[in-house]
């Protein structure tokens, strides 16, 4: 029974750290803020919870459990929050999201000339 | 040895997403940084609550969850009013 709980909480500490670093690395490689926010998202769900079970496993049924389950929950509905609140904030203030039409390089669209279709 | 493996692993992020803290190009790269670090900084208490044996760090950790959110929402109005609080006898137009 030990060395299930203990395989358990190695898979989700180590699955929850992988998906922590994809998120930071996305944070560092992605184009602009609405693309960042995506991979913020990452970090505050997968990687925070999958740490967060991994260390429940070591707990057993104690408050300490209790206390990790608060923390997941609390962070589970405040990061949309706060997410849409620095989208709204952002767009309202003038920031604009990179399209897929000027990835070549552009860096704003050029809306007077015709589309080339 | 697990907790150990994810307190470097948190701290390698917490390294990067300051990296994007400090490079980030405006404003609001910066605030979500800040946000990201946070709650990285939730996980690498409880874990090392874990590694010192003192789960009691918990407690500490949901009072930085619950000050990380009001200090976002804080900053973002700040940035976007020019203050936090509201002077008496103004009208702000909406707000």
């Amino acid at each position: 029974m030990e060395i299930v709980l203990d395989v358990l909480s190695w898979i989700c500490i180590v699955a929850g750290s992988a998906f922590c670093l994809v998120g930071a690395f996305g944070m560092l490689r992605l184009p602009d803020v609405f693309a960042r926010m995506h991979a913020a998202g990452i970090i505050d769900t997968a990687g925070l919870a999958l740490v967060a079970v991994g260390l429940m496993f070591q707990a057993g049924l104690t408050l300490v459990t209790v206390k990790l389950f608060l923390i997941v929950m609390f962070i589970l509905y405040t990061s949309p929050v706060s997410t849409h609140a620095l989208a709204q904030s952002a767009l309202s203030m003038g920031v604009k999201p990179k399209l897929a039409d000027d990835a070549d390089g552009n860096e704003y669209k050029k809306e007077d000339e015709p589309s080339k279709t | 040895m697990m907790f150990s493996v994810a307190a470097i692993a948190i701290l390698v992020n917490m390294g990067m997403v300051l990296a994007l803290a400090i490079k980030g190009p405006t404003v609001y790269d910066r605030i979500l940084a800040v946000n990201s670090f946070g709650t990285l900084t939730v996980l690498l208490i409880a874990v090392l609550g874990f590694l010192a044996g003192r789960p009691a760090f918990l407690d500490i950790a949901i009072v930085y969850a619950l000050i990380n959110f009001i200090t976002t929402i804080a900053i973002m109005k700040f940035f976007k009013y020019k203050f936090i609080g509201r002077r008496s006898g103004e009208d702000l137009g909406g707000l």
